[in-house]
C-alpha cells in the first residue's frame, strides 16, 4: 500500500490547503521554469526531511546542545535564496539550517556538524547554531538574538566599498526586533544606503513569548522611523516570498537601498527541542496551520495544479529527500569527532600559518 | 630620527597603511570631520577622503559589528572606539562575534579589524570612563591585545596590527598622547608579542606596559639614585600573544619580579604573569612576585586622589623597596 504523498508526513493531505497565489503571477515566478519549480520544491523537501532526521538523532543523544529546527519555516530560506545572485550574500540566526541548504551547502556534511564529527563543515566546532559557507556567500548561523544583524549590515557595506551590485539579506526571527544591535544596524544602513534587505522570519513567539507579549506596533514598519522601504509576505507561499523579496533586493542591489521585510510564517516544534511547547500556545494552533498553511504542502498543491508535480514524483523527491537525510545520519555517525589536538586549530589565522607568522610569543595559555 | 608625538605616530600608521592597502578604512565617532576626539586622525579626512575616513553616529554595537562584517568579506577595517570604555556597550560584536568567527567556522572566516582607542584612567573622568579592558580582551583566545607605551612603538605595533589577519584590539592612552619621542620615518614594524627591556637592571624586574611602563621607568632611576638598587624594566608591549620568554630571561638574571599595572588586581593581566613566571621560573625567584595595581575600586573622580589609586613613580617605588627588603 502506498500513502499519499504528503509533506506534513503521516498527516492527512487536506484539499482545503489553499494554493492559488496572486504572486504566482509576478514576473520573477512567471519566468521560472519547470524544472526549476520543481528544484524549489525540492529544496524545501530536503530541509524538511533534514529537519526530521536531526530531531531523530537529537532525541537518540546523537547531538548535544541546542536544537532549533526549520520546520514549517522551509518557504521562506528557500523563497529568499533563490533570488541570490553572484554578489547577494546571506547571514542568519541559530535558526540557520534551512539557510544553510537553500545556498547549497551539503547535508552530509550539515548533519556531521550537529553529531560533532570533524567531518562537519565547521570541523564539529560550531554545532547546530553555527553553520558557515563563504564560498557560498553564507555567513553563519549566529547564536546572539539580533548579534548577526550588524555583521549583515557589514557584508553590505563591504559590497558598497568594493563598488559591486549585490546584497547582503540579513535574517533574524521577530524576536530580534528589540535588540538595540538591531536599531544601531538600521540606522547605520539607511545613513550610509547600503545594500541590505532585513528580513524578519516572524513566526510569531520569541522563544516562549508571543509577538503581542514582546513587541508594540507592527514589527516592518518600524522602518519608517529610519526613512526606509519595508514590505511584508507571506511566508508559506514561496511565490509571495520570492515576488516580496526580489523587489527590495533590486532596490538594494540596483539603488543601494535597504529595506525591512517582515515574513509571516510559523514554527511547528518548539523554540529549540528542549522546548516542551507546551505553555505558550495551543496544540490546535499548530495542527491548524500544518492543515491549512503548510509551506510545502501549499506549493506542493500550487505545482500539481499548475502540472508541474504528480503524485509519483512528488514521491519520489520525497523518498530521496528520506533517503539522503538517512545517508547523511549514516555519515555522520561513521565519521571520526575531532580529537583533543584539534581543539587549539581554526583560533588564529596565524596559529594555523606558521610559515607566515609575524608575530612572535605565545598565543595559547596552557 | 624624526621627534614626534605618540599621536603623531599613530597617525603616521594610520596614513601609511591606508596609502598602501585601498582596503583599509578608518571608522569612528568624530574620527573625520571633527578631526578625531583626540586628534589623532587630523588630517586624515582631507588626505584620504570620505570613502576611507568615516564618521559614525554614536553607536558602538552597530558600527563595530558593522566592521566585524566587512572584515570578513576582506574589508580592513580599524575601528576608533573614543575610549575602550565604551567596549561594554558592544562586547557581543568584539568578543562574539570578532573573538570567536574563525573557530565557529571551522577556520573558514577571518576578521583582519582592528579596534583601537584610548584606555587609561588619570583623567578624572569618573568610573564610566577610566577602563583598562586589556586584562577582558585577552581573556578571549582568538584575539590580539596591544598596549604601547612608547611613540615609537606606537607606530611600528599599530603598522603589525592593521596587516595581522586576526582581530587585535589596540589600546592607546589619552596622557600619552602628546609625549614625544624619537620615531622611524616609513616602514617601521614592530612584531606583535615582542616585549621590550626599557632599562637593563640588576636586583630586580619590573614587568609592565602602557603608561606605567613611564612611571616604572621613573621609579627606577630613583631606586638607583637613592638605594642604590639596579632595576630592569621589560614593556611587554603585546599583551596577547605574551612574550614571556623575555620576562624570564630577566628573572633568570635578577631573581626579584614586581609587576606593574594599570589594572584592578582581581584576575588582572598581572595575575596571569605571576603564575606564569611561578610556574616557569620558579628555581630563580628569590622573594614572592610582588605586584603593584590601581587600588582596588572604580576609578575615583576627584583629581588628586585619582593619582594615588593608578600606579605612580613613587607608589612604584615603594612597592620595589618591599619587594628589596
Amino acid at each position: 500500500m502506498t500513502k499519499k504523498p504528503s509533506a506534513t508526513a503521516d498527516k492527512k493531505a487536506d484539499d482545503s490547503v489553499s494554493s492559488a497565489s496572486p504572486s504566482s503571477r509576478a514576473a520573477i515566478n512567471q519566468q521560472l521554469g519547470k524544472e526549476t519549480r520543481i528544484d524549489l520544491f525540492r529544496t524545501m523537501m530536503r530541509i524538511r526531511r533534514f529537519e526530521e532526521r536531526s530531531l531523530r538523532a537529537y532525541q537518540a543523544k546523537k547531538i548535544g546542545g541546542f536544537l532549533h529546527l526549520y520546520i514549517g519555516q522551509e518557504a521562506v530560506a528557500v523563497g529568499c535564496c533563490s533570488l541570490m545572485g553572484k554578489n547577494d550574500h546571506v547571514i542568519t540566526a541559530y535558526r540557520d539550517h534551512g539557510h544553510a541548504i537553500a545556498v547549497g551547502m551539503g547535508v552530509n556534511e550539515l548533519m556531521a556538524e550537529l553529531y560533532g564529527k570533524a567531518t562537519g563543515c565547521s570541523k564539529g566546532k560550531g554545532g547546530s547554531m553555527h553553520y558557515f559557507a563563504p564560498d557560498r556567500n553564507f555567513w553563519g548561523g549566529h547564536g546572539i538574538v539580533g548579534g548577526q544583524i550588524p555583521l549583515g549590515t557589514g557584508l553590505a557595506y563591504a559590497l558598497k566599498y568594493k563598488g559591486l551590485k549585490g546584497a547582503a539579506m540579513a535574517f533574524m526571527g521577530d524576536g530580534a526586533v528589540n535588540q538595540g544591535a538591531v536599531h544601531e544596524a538600521y540606522n547605520l544602513a539607511a545613513l550610509w544606503q547600503l545594500p541590505v534587505v532585513f528580513v524578519i522570519e516572524n513566526n510569531g513567539y520569541s522563544m516562549g513569548t508571543s509577538q503581542e507579549r514582546s513587541s508594540a506596533g507592527d514589527l516592518a514598519k518600524r522602518a519608517e522611523g529610519y526613512n526606509m522601504a519595508w514590505g511584508t509576505c507571506d511566508g508559506h507561499d514561496i511565490y509571495d516570498v520570492r515576488a516580496v523579496m526580489d523587489k527590495f533586493l533590486r532596490l538594494a542591489r540596483e539603488e543601494s537601498k535597504p529595506a525591512v521585510v517582515e515574513i509571516r510564517t510559523y514554527r511547528y516544534r518548539g523554540h529549540s527541542v528542549a522546548d516542551p511547547d507546551n505553555t505558550y500556545r495551543a496544540k490546535s494552533e499548530i495542527e491548524e496551520y500544518r492543515r491549512t498553511k503548510d509551506p510545502i504542502q501549499v506549493f506542493q498543491n500550487t505545482l500539481v495544479a499548475e502540472g508541474v508535480l504528480d503524485d509519483a514524483l512528488i514521491a519520489q523527491i520525497d523518498q530521496a529527500a528520506r533517503a539522503e537525510a538517512d545517508a547523511a545520519a549514516d555519515f555522520a555517525e561513521a565519521s571520526p569527532f575531532p580529537t583533543p589536538d584539534d581543539i587549539q586549530k581554526d583560533v588564529y589565522w596565524e596559529a594555523d600559518h606558521p610559515a607566515e607568522r609575524k608575530s612572535q610569543g605565545r598565543l595559547f595559555f596552557d | 630620527m624624526p621627534v614626534i608625538t605618540y599621536r603623531e605616530a599613530i597617525r603616521h600608521a594610520l596614513a601609511e597603511e591606508l596609502e598602501r592597502d585601498a582596503n583599509v578604512v578608518v571608522l569612528g565617532e568624530e574620527v573625520a570631520q571633527f578631526n578625531g576626539a583626540y586628534k589623532v586622525t587630523e588630517g586624515l579626512l582631507a588626505k584620504f577622503g570620505p570613502k576611507r575616513i568615516v564618521d559614525t553616529p554614536i553607536s558602538e554595537a552597530g558600527f563595530i559589528g558593522m566592521g566585524v562584517g566587512a572584515s570578513m568579506l576582506g574589508i580592513r577595517p580599524v575601528m576608533e572606539l573614543m575610549f575602550w570604555s565604551f567596549y561594554s556597550v558592544a562586547f557581543d560584536q568584539i568578543l562574539n562575534n570578532a573573538a570567536n568567527v574563525r573557530y565557529m567556522s571551522g577556520g573558514l572566516i577571518n576578521c583582519p579589524i582592528v579596534i583601537r582607542g584610548p584606555a587609561n584612567g588619570g583623567t578624572n573622568v569618573g568610573a564610566t570612563h577610566s577602563h583598562t579592558p586589556e586584562n577582558v580582551l585577552a581573556n578571549h583566545p582568538g584575539v590580539k591585545v596591544v598596549v604601547p607605551s612608547t611613540p615609537a612603538d606606537a607606530k611600528g605595533l599599530l603598522k603589525s596590527a592593521i596587516r595581522d589577519n586576526d582581530p587585535v584590539f589596540f589600546l592607546e592612552n589619552t596622557i600619552l598622547y602628546g609625549d614625544k619621542g624619537e620615531v622611524p620615518e616609513g616602514e617601521h614594524l614592530i612584531p606583535l608579542g615582542l616585549a621590550d627591556v626599557k632599562r637593563a637592571g640588576t636586583d630586580l624586574t619590573i614587568v609592565t606596559y602602557g603608561r606605567s611602563v613611564l612611571h616604572s621607568l621613573a621609579a627606577a632611576d630613583l631606586l638607583q639614585k637613592e638605594h642604590d638598587i639596579s632595576a630592569e624594566v621589560v614593556d611587554l608591549r603585546t599583551i596577547r600573544p605574551l612574550d614571556i620568554d623575555t620576562v624570564l630571561k630577566s628573572v633568570a638574571k635578577t631573581h626579584r619580579v614586581l609587576i606593574v599595572e594599570e589594572q584592578k588586581p582581581f584576575a588582572s593581566v598581572g595575575s596571569q604573569l605571576a603564575f606564569m613566571i611561578q610556574r616557569e621560573g620558579f628555581d630563580e625567584l628569590d622573594a614572592p612576585i610582588h605586584r603593584l595595581t590601581t587600588v582596588d575600586a572604580p576609578a575615583i573622580y576627584s583629581p588628586p586622589v585619582e593619582v594615588e589609586q593608578l600606579p605612580n613613580p613613587q607608589r612604584v617605588l615603594k612597592a620595589a623597596l618591599e619587594l628589596m627588603a
